[in-house]
C-alpha cells in the first residue's frame, strides 16, 4: 500500500516521513524537497513523474543511499538511513539496494559476467556459489547466451538487462529505477518494462522508479507526481504539469 | 586584449592539470640548463684557453722537468711576445678532500702571458718582494675564508714532506665570469730554493705568448726543431689543444651524461606538448561554440596558440629560476671535481627557446585542427 | 571486498596511449638510474678490485697517491727486511715499482691519453695473485720488452700483441697481454722498471711504491709498526685494497652527484607524468568510479584499486627500463682518474640488487604519482557522477 500524507503504519517496508532537501548553487539555496512523506510496502510498484528540476532523481538518490537529505527521516526494512555514517551506508546500500541508471553503467572493460558479478564480490560467497547467483540472474533477463560479452558487443537494450541481472543478483530488498528506458527505442523499452513487471510479478521485488514517459509510469502500480518538492497521488493537478513533466 | 580573460579562465579550469603541464615544462628546463651548464664545465678549460698562447713540456712526459735554461732560448724565437714558466706543486690543504691547483710560477714575466689574471698593483707589489707570499683566485679564498694578510700552510708532497707557510699577499679576479678563479700560486725563486737539488733550476712546462695566433704552428715547430736531439726533447702546442686532451680523456662520461640528459630531455617536452594538444582536442566542442557565436577562425588558432605557449613559458620561466637556485648547489657538491658550474644567459635563452618552440609545436596542430573544423562538426563532438 | 583486479589490468590496457606516456617516463627515469649508479659502482670496483686484503702498500709518507710518492732504493732495501712479508723461494715477495705517466692514443678519438706505465719487479706476479697473462708471455728484465693489460690493449691504441711502440726515449716490444680480473690494472702497462726509468731519464734508484704480499692479512699492522717507528724510513702503509678504494672517492662522488641530480630531476617528471595519467583515467572514468561505489564499493576499495592500476603501470615502467639498460652491463668505457692523473678503463656493472633498487624506485613513484588521483577518485561526488553524460 502507498501513501503519501506521513500516515502509514509501521509495517512499511521504506517509511520516508518529513524530507528536506535543499542544494546551494552559486551562492543561491533551491529547496527541492520539501517536508516529503512517503509509504512504501514489500511488493509495490511505484512510478515518479515530475517536470524536470522537480527533484525526482534527489530524491531517488536519497531513498538509496547515494546522498543526505537536509532534514527528515528514511527507514527502510527497520534501518533508518539518514543518520548511518558514510561506511555503513555504503555496506547497507550494497546489501538493500539495486540500481537500474538510464544510461545503463557497465563497465565496459568487464564481461556480462563479471559486472552482474561486481556486487557479489562485497560478499563472502564463494567463487561458485557467485557462479550460481550471476546465472540466475542472467537467465532472469533472458541472456544465458551472451555472459561473456563485452557490453559494447551488446544492443542497448540488452545492456539494460544486463543492468538489471546486476540490479538483481544480490536479492536487494527493494530496486531503484532512473528512467530505465530513457535512451531505449519503444521495442526494446517495451520488453525491459515487460521484465520489470516480471520481477515485481513473479518474484515479488519492490520497484520505485523515475521516469517522465507516462506510457512507462502506466506499468506500474502506482504513479506519484513530485509537485513543489512533495508527492502527489494519482493524476497531475493540471494538463500543464503533465506537458511539464514529460520534458524530464 | 579582450581574449586575456578567456585565455586564462580556460587554462585555470582544470587547474591540477595546468600545474603538472606547466611543471613538466619547467622540469625539462631545470635538466637541460643542468647539462648546458655540465657540458660547459667539462670544456671549460678548452673555453679559457688563449687563443695566443702556446705550452711547451717536455716530450717524453708531462711530468718530467725542463732545464729553466730554456725560457731564454724559447724567447729568443721570433713572434714570441713573453715567456713564463709553471710547476705543479701538488700540495695538500689541512685535508686531500681540499683539492686546488698550486701552481708555482715565474713572477716577472707570469703577468704578460696571463694578462686576464687581475691582480691589484699594491697586492701584485707585496707579491713580489715577498719570497713566502702567495696570491689566490677570488673563488678559493672564498672558499676557504681567506683574506689578504692570513698564513696558508700547505704540506707538499712531490717535494719531500714538509709543510710550506705562504703569505696571503694578493687575491686575483678575472674578467670574464666563467674564468678559473681557483688557482694558488706561488713564487718560483722561493720553491727553488727548498726543493731537492735534483728539481732545482728546472720548469715543468713553459706558456709563451704569441706576437699573433697565426703563429701558431710556425712557432711550435721552430721551438721543438731548437730543442730537437737534446736531452729534454719538447713537445709545443696551443693551449686550447692542450686543453682538449683533458676534455677528451672526460670524453665518455660527458658523451654518457649529455646523451642521456639530451634524450630526457626531448621526450619530457614531446610528453608535455601531447598532453597539451589532448586538451586541445578535448575542447573542441567549445571552440565550435566560439566560432558558432562569431569568432573569426583565425582567433580560434590564436586562443589556442596562446593558451600553449603560455604553459611553456610559465613552465620555461619557472625551470630556469629552479634552475637557477638549484645549480649552485650542485656546483659546491663537486668543487674540486669539476670547474664551477655556471649559467650563461646564451644557456637560459636557448632552453627558453626549446621550450616555446615546443609549446607553439603542441598548439599549432590541434589549433589548426579547431581553426579548419566545420562549426556544425565542433558541436555534435562529445 | 576488492574491485577486481581485472578491472585494473583491462582497464589499463583499454587505455594504453595514456599509460604510455607514465610508463615511458618511469622506464627513462629507471634506466638513468640504474645507469649511472652501474657507471659508479664499475669505477669504484674496477679500483677496489685492483688491490687485495694481504697485500700492503708502501709509499713516501704523507704521499696522496703513488704518482706523488718517492721510495729509494736504500729504503726499498730495509722494507723488505720488514716483519709480516711473506718470503718466496728467491726472497721476499715485494715488488719495488716506478709509475710514470705515458701519453698514448685512444683509439676512439685519436688524442693522447695519460696512461699509467708501471715498472715492476721480476716477481710481480707471484705478488698479484689475480693477474695472470693470457696471450704471449710476461716481459723478460733488462730487455725492452713490455706486457698491457688487456683494457689498455683495446682502449689505446698501438698496443697490441708483436707491435713496437715508443715509451720515453726507447722502443718497447709488445710481448704479452695480461688479465687483472676487471681492476685497474687492466688499463696499463708493465715493464722493467730500470730501463723505464732510464728511458725517462729519472734516477735508477727511485721507485714510487713498493707493494708487498702479507703472510696473512692480520700481518699488516706488524709490518705498519715496524716501518712507521724506523727513524731510516719515511713512508705509509697501507692495506693496498684500502688505497684503492680512496683512489675512487673523488670520481665515484662526481658520477654519483651528477647523475643522482639527472636522474631526481626525471624521477619528478616521471611522477608528474604518472599524475597526469592518472588524473586523467579517473576523469575518463568516472561514471564507473561512481557505479561501483554505488554498488557498494566504499572508498578504501577505489583508492586501493587506483594505487594498484599506479604501481601496475609503474612497475611495468621499472622492468621496462632496467632490461633497456641491461645491455650496458660489462660495457667498457674510460676516463681520467682525478686522483691519479691517469686514464683508467672500467665497466658498467649492474648487479640484481641495483636492478631490485631500480624497480622499487619505480614503484614509489608509482605510489607519488597514484596516490592523489586514488583519493580523488574516492571522493567523488557519486550522485552527479551517475548521471554525467
Amino acid at each position: 500500500m502507498v501513501r503519501v500524507d506521513g500516515n502509514g503504519g509501521t509495517q512499511s517496508l521504506v517509511r520516508v516521513r518529513g524530507l528536506n532537501k535543499t542544494y546551494s548553487r552559486g551562492g543561491e539555496k533551491i529547496q527541492v524537497l520539501q517536508g516529503l512523506n512517503l509509504d512504501v510496502d514489500q511488493g509495490d510498484f511505484v512510478a515518479f513523474m515530475g517536470p524536470s528540476g522537480s527533484g525526482k532523481t534527489t530524491l531517488l538518490n536519497l531513498l538509496g543511499g547515494l546522498d543526505v537529505p537536509s532534514a527528515g527521516s528514511i527507514t527502510v526494512a527497520g534501518d533508518e538511513i539518514t543518520h548511518m555514517s558514510g561506511s555503513k551506508l555504503t555496506q547497507w546500500r550494497a546489501r538493500h539496494v539495486g540500481f537500474i541508471f538510464q544510461m545503463y553503467n557497465l563497465i565496459p572493460v568487464l564481461t556480462a559476467y563479471q559486472n552482474v558479478e561486481l556486487p557479489l564480490l562485497l560478499t563472502k560467497l564463494s567463487g561458485s556459489d557467485r557462479r550460481k547467483h550471476v546465472e540466475t540472474a542472467l537467465a532472469v533477463v533472458g541472456l544465458a547466451d551472451r555472459v561473456d560479452h563485452y557490453p559494447r558487443q551488446l544492443s542497448g537494450g540488452q545492456e539494460q538487462r544486463v543492468t538489471i541481472a546486476r540490479a538483481i543478483v544480490s536479492d536487494p530488498t527493494f530496486l531503484l529505477c532512473d528512467e530505465p528506458t530513457g535512451d531505449l527505442d519503444r521495442k526494446s523499452a517495451d520488453e525491459i518494462m515487460a521484465l520489470i513487471e516480471e520481477l515485481v510479478g513473479k518474484y515479488g521485488k519492490t520497484v520505485l522508479m523515475v521516469t517522465h514517459d507516462p506510457v512507462v509510469a502506466a506499468r506500474a502500480h502506482t504513479t506519484l507526481h513530485l509537485e513543489k518538492g512533495l508527492l502527489v497521488e494519482g493524476k497531475a493537478s493540471s494538463p500543464q504539469s503533465v506537458l511539464a513533466g514529460g520534458a524530464a | 586584449m579582450k581574449f586575456r580573460k578567456l585565455i586564462f579562465a580556460n587554462l585555470f579550469r582544470k587547474k591540477i592539470r595546468l600545474i603538472l603541464t606547466v611543471g613538466s615544462f619547467a622540469i625539462a628546463l631545470v635538466l637541460f640548463t643542468f647539462l648546458a651548464v655540465v657540458k660547459s664545465a667539462f670544456n671549460r678549460g678548452v673555453e679559457l684557453a688563449g687563443a695566443d698562447r702556446l705550452i711547451v713540456v717536455d716530450r717524453v712526459g708531462l711530468m718530467n722537468l725542463m732545464p729553466i735554461s730554456y725560457a731564454d732560448k724559447i724567447a729568443a724565437i721570433p713572434g714570441v711576445k713573453a715567456v713564463t714558466h709553471d710547476h705543479w706543486f701538488g700540495g695538500v690543504y689541512q685535508d686531500e678532500k681540499n683539492f686546488f691547483p698550486q701552481f708555482v710560477i715565474d713572477v716577472e714575466n707570469h703577468r704578460k702571458v696571463y694578462p686576464e689574471f687581475i691582480v691589484p698593483d699594491v697586492q701584485w707589489n707585496t707579491f713580489v718582494k715577498d719570497r713566502q707570499g702567495a696570491i689566490a683566485g677570488a673563488k678559493l679564498a672564498e672558499r676557504f675564508h681567506w683574506k689578504v694578510g692570513d698564513r696558508i700552510p700547505i704540506k707538499t708532497t712531490l717535494y719531500g714532506g714538509a709543510t710550506w707557510e705562504f703569505n696571503l699577499d694578493g687575491i686575483y679576479h678575472t674578467e670574464k665570469p666563467d674564468g678559473d678563479q681557483g688557482q694558488f700560486w706561488l713564487q718560483w725563486k722561493y720553491f727553488d730554493e727548498n726543493v731537492p737539488s735534483v728539481i732545482k733550476s728546472t720548469a715543468g712546462w713553459y706558456i709563451l705568448r704569441l706576437e699573433s695566433p697565426d703563429d701558431a704552428v710556425r712557432v711550435a715547430k721552430a721551438i721543438d726543431e731548437k730543442f730537437a736531439n737534446s736531452p729534454h726533447e719538447t713537445k709545443t702546442e696551443t693551449e686550447s689543444a692542450f686543453a682538449s686532451y683533458f676534455a677528451k680523456q672526460f670524453g665518455n662520461i660527458e658523451f654518457l651524461i649529455l646523451t642521456i640528459g639530451g634524450v630526457v630531455f626531448f621526450t619530457l617536452l614531446l610528453v608535455t606538448g601531447n598532453t597539451v594538444a589532448i586538451s586541445v582536442r578535448e575542447r573542441t566542442s567549445e571552440l565550435g561554440v566560439l566560432k558558432a557565436i562569431g569568432f573569426t577562425d583565425r582567433s580560434v588558432l590564436f586562443l589556442v596558440l596562446a593558451e600553449s605557449l603560455a604553459i611553456a613559458s610559465f613552465g620555461g620561466v619557472l625551470g630556469l629560476a629552479l634552475a637557477i637556485l638549484t645549480i649552485p648547489g650542485i656546483s659546491a657538491a663537486v668543487t674540486g671535481l669539476l670547474p664551477p658550474l655556471l649559467l650563461s644567459k646564451p644557456m637560459l635563452l636557448l632552453g627558453l627557446g626549446f621550450a616555446l618552440l615546443v609549446g607553439a609545436a603542441s598548439g599549432l596542430l590541434p589549433g589548426i585542427g579547431a581553426m579548419r573544423m566545420r562549426v556544425v562538426n565542433a558541436l555534435r563532438r562529445a | 571486498m576488492a574491485i577486481p583486479l581485472t578491472y585494473n589490468f583491462r582497464s589499463v590496457k583499454a587505455r594504453w596511449t595514456s599509460a604510455i606516456v607514465a610508463v615511458v617516463g618511469i622506464a627513462g627515469t629507471v634506466g638513468v638510474f640504474v645507469a649511472m649508479l652501474s657507471l659508479a659502482k664499475g669505477f669504484r670496483a674496477t679500483l677496489v678490485s685492483s688491490g687485495s686484503p694481504d697485500n700492503a702498500l708502501i709509499v713516501r709518507g704523507g704521499a696522496t697517491s703513488e704518482m706523488t710518492s718517492g721510495v729509494g732504493l736504500d729504503s726499498v732495501k730495509i722494507i723488505q727486511d720488514a716483519p709480516g712479508i711473506a718470503r718466496g723461494p728467491n726472497g721476499p715477495l715485494v715488488t719495488a715499482e716506478a709509475v710514470l705517466m705515458a701519453p698514448i692514443p685512444l683509439r676512439s678519438t685519436g688524442t693522447d691519453a695519460n696512461v699509467e706505465v708501471r715498472g715492476v719487479s721480476p716477481n710481480v706476479l707471484e705478488i698479484r695473485k689475480g693477474v695472470r697473462i693470457v696471450q704471449g708471455r710476461m716481459f723478460s728484465p733488462g730487455l725492452a720488452e713490455i706486457v698491457v693489460g688487456k683494457n689498455a690493449n683495446t682502449t689505446y691504441s698501438g698496443l697490441t700483441l708483436g707491435n713496437t711502440i715508443g715509451l720515453g726515449t726507447m722502443q718497447w716490444k709488445v710481448v704479452g697481454v695480461f688479465d687483472a680480473g676487471g681492476s685497474a690494472f687492466d688499463s696499463e702497462v708493465w715493464g722493467d722498471p730500470h730501463l723505464l726509468t732510464a728511458a725517462y731519464n729519472r734516477p735508477d734508484t727511485f721507485f714510487q711504491s713498493v707493494t708487498a704480499h702479507l703472510t696473512s692479512p692480520e700481518a699488516l699492522t706488524p709490518l705498519k709498526d715496524a716501518l712507521t717507528t724506523d727513524p731510516r724510513l719515511n713512508v705509509d702503509v697501507t692495506r693496498e685494497i684500502d688505497y684503492y678504494a680512496k683512489q675512487s672517492t673523488r670520481m665515484t662522488t662526481l658520477i654519483t652527484t651528477l647523475g643522482g641530480f639527472v636522474a631526481f630531476v626525471m624521477a619528478i617528471g616521471a611522477v608528474f607524468g604518472a599524475l597526469n595519467t592518472m588524473y586523467s583515467a579517473v576523469a575518463d572514468r568516472g561514471r564507473e568510479i561512481a557505479t561501483m561505489r554505488a554498488l557498494g564499493f566504499g572508498g578504501p576499495s577505489v583508492v586501493f584499486s587506483f594505487l594498484i592500476e599506479a604501481l601496475l603501470i609503474s612497475f611495468v615502467g621499472g622492468l621496462l627500463g632496467c632490461l633497456a639498460v641491461l645491455r650496458l652491463n660489462g660495457v667498457t668505457t674510460s676516463t681520467i682518474n682525478f686522483q691519479t692523473f691517469s686514464n683508467l678503463a672500467f665497466a658498467f656493472k649492474i648487479t640484481p640488487s641495483l636492478l631490485v633498487e631500480g624497480v622499487f624506485f619505480a614503484l614509489v613513484m608509482g605510489v607519488l604519482g597514484g596516490f592523489f588521483p586514488a583519493v580523488r577518485a574516492a571522493r567523488l561526488p557519486v550522485a552527479t557522477a551517475l548521471r554525467e553524460l
